[in-house]
């Protein structure tokens, strides 16, 4: 007959809870019988009776007796013997008025009262490390839309999370997609076998979108944040998340999308996806790079499916004039407007900007009350509305679109220009209705070009799927019926513009 | 690189389209995850009390986690046995002219009433002022009237702990208690019941008369009946063990002591009948300590000590190993920055008062007690003692939520230490200063409330917080010991 007694000093517990540990210790598969108790004399006898050799004890010792069954594994039986002595004296509960908690203020107080694989952080960004180090610690990934956090920060998290098999995406990560779930800015998609690792917000977004439309799903979108591929942050996150789709069964391609990246960084991470045997789709942006409705393409080449005619929907009755003017484009989405001004530029020479591409002229916009001044004296012009310096105290562009509505009422107004160039981005996060905003402006700037007697053209770049919550199609109806060219491709929409501005539009 | 190239079980849960997700931060990003029928769990975040830069500087330590483990686990482990009640001569480095006393450092200059008045009375149970004007004159002074320099110096410094004024002269006895498995002490003054006493800075005869009594007979009674159980088959009463069971009989260990002297008392009476002094001051002593429900404060205090003691000075610990009062001023000490004082203003603590006192006699808070919440009882086992919560018209739902709120700035849940009403759970046990920061929430302490007038004595009893300032500059201080290593 085997036994096991311990007396484990100093361990109060009252006597009806060790009644209920003893009764749940006893119903132990090979337990014939359990004690639970404290070494009070009555007990001692008790245990005296059951057979069990208790050593010297005190009052305030707990003695813990199991005698195993006759035909049980002793070694087995005792320690789920044990296990279950450890849980039914840790056991927890709430309370009378459990439901009553007050809610966490911290991530890591959140994640410590019940776990989740991942924590959306978007407080200010001197706070947002902080949040960021508690998922970490909790086991959870994190994706950081926050910015203002510090290189040194971003390497240090992204060491970490490294170490930990954990992803950070951001910081300034917009757009992630994770098992279809959308996070921050992102568009509903439908499924399929191609995921995305994404230094760039807008950029997986309108990717996204014609993926969608050629009818190829996305798995995944995995944010890096915008900095991730600089020589500074070395490609951490790429790293990272290049691994993890490896190690995805539903994952068969994978397109790096980033702005203008390190050859060094981009080198390495080649060689670790030929070292992980994953696909890879390289789509590093940049003026002498292919745009993103080119890398859309090459996808569906290499998934064996013909790219589509990208779709577009046509203004009622469009006016034609081939008279010239100025390109205006007026963007929520920083990449979007790079590639912009990359399509552009090819064929209009250097496009001055907020955000210019390399040497190209500086557009000087000194918060949001200057930027119609600015764009008065312009030549061809394209602003990022997203940019930090027209963002101060407001919500950004793709959610609060009335700076970009006041700057397209002032390029109406302008005489020199023929063509302004708009991008709209649908999805979760997004404004609901972008349409319902953006259509009675359009319509009243180009009926203030028909009454000027001069040809005004507005051309918008719809980034968004069928699935989204707003509606592709409607959305792109109500530009449409306003006036507006509406295209999903933002490089033929750029193109279009181009034609306009130029008078080769036939 | 020591980079290891696994994922973690979470990122196959993220990968499959995550149930649950966490956000701190802008509504409209959980709005989108619910719409997506996914949970979402919203952070309830603010800006910290603590500079940004102090905060993520202490977070990203490498060491802290580690360090906070084995700061909490030491304190967790820590036992506390009463193994000796002796003169203060004998257990502390302390002689004429010396007084220990509670909270952070102080000079006479800035000492309230009720420590002025516990000190006077010091003076006068020593004999060495036969007037409290000659004391006051003496203390003010900084010399005793041979010229020997009088030194205030706190009972944190010594292993020891003093409840409000917890002023200790050479003459008064004290509790020692033992940590079996490391042979640590920590010790405590004997408690002298209430009303006009000298820890709550009342003095005169009356006061005097009582400490004389208590040294003459309380403390030798005492010291032989505790030896004669520590000798026995039974061993040292084990006051960590009365402590888990008073919390499970409507004390909490701090304001509420009732249950706890009645098992002291119920412990000592056979040895005490069995040492062979006389019946009458056998029967004076069990009277004394039955009509004092606070008798097992001064034990509870100095068992908190003991554990606490065990966590310090464990480097990048943002643990809190002390919580102490003066009067004048609140002071905290924490693990990773040794025996260096954050301290703040004391507030005057919120509370029922006794006849006809009111806020306005009341001194700001006092007393080394704060040591038992630091260590996971007293206000942080408030779900335990409903009965305390009068002292705020409360209810019993305001004592279950302060305890659970306590938990939130909390590195653990102890293991003996626990609370009926929620499910046996263990108290939140071991501060962390750096979630205090974060989160706002400060510590929640039961206190008595002591006169503001110097010989008044105790005015009432309530319940106070620490400045928050005593944990923006700890957070500071563990910030620039981070950064420099």
């Amino acid at each position: 007959m085997k036994q096991h007694v311990e007396v484990r000093r100093g361990q109060y517990h009252d006597s009806v809870t060790l009644l209920a540990v003893s009764r749940s210790v006893s119903a132990v598969d090979g337990v014939a019988a359990a004690q639970v108790a404290m070494a009070t004399p009555l007990n001692l006898d008790v245990l005296a009776q059951m057979g069990f050799d208790v050593p010297p004890a005190a009052p305030d010792d707990l003695v813990v007796a199991v005698r195993l069954a006759e035909d049980a594994d002793a070694e087995s039986a005792l320690a789920a013997a044990l296990d279950e002595l450890a849980r039914a004296l840790a056991r927890k509960d709430t309370g009378p008025t459990g439901a009553a908690a007050e809610p966490a203020r911290t991530t890591g107080l959140a994640l410590r009262r019940e776990p989740a694989p991942l924590a959306l952080v978007s407080v200010p960004g001197q706070h947002a490390t902080a949040e960021a180090i508690d998922a970490l610690a909790a086991g959870s990934s994190v994706m950081l839309f926050s910015d203002n956090v510090s290189v040194h920060d971003e390497v240090a998290l992204k060491t970490e999370a490294a170490r930990r098999g954990l992803l950070v995406m951001g910081p300034d990560c917009g757009t992630a997609v994770v098992g279809g779930v959308g996070l921050g800015f992102a568009n509903v998609v439908r499924p399929g076998p191609v995921s995305l690792v994404a230094a760039s917000g807008t950029g997986a977004q309108h990717l996204m979108a014609l993926l969608d439309a050629a009818g190829v799903g996305v798995r995944h979108c995995l944010g890096l944040g915008g900095r991730d591929l600089t020589a500074a942050v070395g490609g951490l996150g790429a790293e990272q998340a290049l691994r993890a789709l490896a190690a995805d069964e539903g994952t068969e391609l994978v397109v790096l999308v980033s702005k203008p990246a390190d050859a060094g960084v981009v080198s390495r991470l080649e060689s670790l996806a030929a070292e992980l045997g994953t696909d890879v789709e390289w789509a590093t942006l940049g003026p002498d790079r292919p745009d993103l409705t080119t890398v859309a393409e090459r996808v569906c080449t290499r998934l064996g499916t013909a790219p589509p005619d990208w779709p577009t929907w046509a203004p009622p009755a469009a006016p034609k004039s081939s008279a010239p003017g100025l390109l205006r484009g007026l963007f929520a989405g920083g990449t979007l407007c790079d590639e912009a001004m990359a399509v552009a530029g090819r064929r209009l020479g250097p496009v001055a900007s907020n955000t210019p591409l390399a040497d190209w002229p500086a557009l000087h916009v000194d918060g949001p009350s200057a930027l119609a001044g600015s764009l008065a004296g312009a030549e061809h012009a394209m602003v990022d509305l997203g940019d930090d310096a027209l963002t101060v105290g407001r919500a950004h562009p793709m959610i609060d679109p009335s700076l970009r509505l006041e700057a397209l009422r002032a390029c109406a107004d302008d005489a020199r220009v023929r063509v302004v160039l708009l991008d709209v981005v649908l999805g979760h996060g997004a404004h609901p209705d972008p349409a319902a905003e953006h259509a009675p402006v359009i319509a009243q700037a180009l009926s203030t070009g028909r009454d000027a007697g001069r040809p005004l053209d507005v051309v918008v770049s719809l980034t968004g799927t069928a699935g989204d919550p707003q509606g592709l199609t409607t959305q792109a109806e109500a530009l449409a019926a306003a006036g507006a060219h509406v295209l999903l491709s933002n490089a033929a929409a750029t193109a279009l513009a181009v034609d306009l501005a130029t008078g080769a539009a036939s | 690189m020591t980079t290891s190239h696994h994922l973690a079980p979470s990122v196959d849960a993220l990968l499959a389209g995550p149930q649950r997700v966490v956000t701190a931060g802008v509504d409209l990003f959980a709005d989108a995850l619910e719409q997506q029928a996914v949970t979402v769990d919203r952070v309830d975040w603010r800006p910290p009390l603590a500079d940004p830069d102090a905060v993520r500087a202490v977070l990203a330590d490498p060491r802290r986690e580690e360090a906070n483990r084995t700061a909490v686990e030491r304190v967790l482990a820590s036992g506390a046995v009463l193994t000796d009640v002796l003169p203060a001569t004998e257990a502390l480095p302390i002689a004429p002219g010396t007084f220990f006393h509670a909270g952070p450092p102080l000079t006479w200059d800035t000492a309230s009433g009720p420590m002025r008045g516990a000190l006077i009375g010091a003076m006068l149970f020593e004999g060495l002022a036969g007037s409290p004007d000659e004391a006051e004159a003496q203390l003010a002074a900084g010399r005793l009237a041979d010229g020997t320099e009088i030194v205030l110096d706190p009972c944190h410094h010594h292993a020891a702990v003093g409840p409000m004024a917890g002023v200790v002269s050479p003459s008064m006895w004290v509790f020692e208690l033992t940590d079996p498995a490391s042979g640590r002490r920590a010790y405590c003054s004997l408690n002298e019941g209430l009303g006009k006493v000298l820890r709550y800075g009342a003095f005169g005869e009356e006061v005097t008369r009582r400490l004389r009594w208590m040294s003459e007979v309380l403390g030798p009674l005492l010291q032989r009946a505790v030896r004669r159980r520590a000798a026995s088959d039974a061993g040292p009463l084990d006051i960590r063990s009365i402590v888990a069971q008073m919390l499970q009989m409507g004390d909490e260990g701090h304001n509420r002591n009732r249950a706890g002297t009645m098992m002291l008392v119920r412990e000592l009476v056979p040895e005490l009948l069995e040492i062979g002094a006389p019946s009458r001051d056998v029967a004076d002593v069990v009277r004394f300590c039955n009509g004092n429900d606070h008798f097992f404060l001064n034990l509870v205090m100095p068992a908190c000590k003991l554990a606490l003691d065990a966590g310090r000075d464990v480097p990048g610990s943002t643990l809190v190993v002390a919580m102490a009062r003066n009067g004048t001023d609140f002071g905290i000490q924490v693990s990773g920055t040794g025996d260096e004082w954050f301290t703040g203003p004391a507030a005057v603590p919120e509370g029922l008062y006794l006849g006809d006192y009111g806020p306005e006699d009341a001194n700001p808070d006092i007393g080394d007690s704060a040591i038992t919440e630091t260590a996971g009882v007293g206000g942080f086992a408030m779900a335990a003692a409903p009965a305390i919560t009068a002292f705020v018209g409360g209810d019993a739902d305001f004592a279950l939520a302060t305890t659970r709120r306590m938990y939130d700035i909390t590195l653990a849940e102890h293991p003996v230490f626990q609370v009926p009403v929620l499910g046996f759970r263990g108290t939140p046990t071991g501060i962390d200063a750096v979630a205090v920061a974060r989160t706002g929430i400060l510590p929640q302490i039961n206190t008595g409330i002591a006169g503001r007038v110097p010989g008044t004595g105790q005015v009432g009893a309530g319940l106070v917080n620490p400045p928050a300032q005593c944990f923006t500059a700890a957070v500071a201080a563990l910030a620039d010991r981070a950064r420099r290593t």
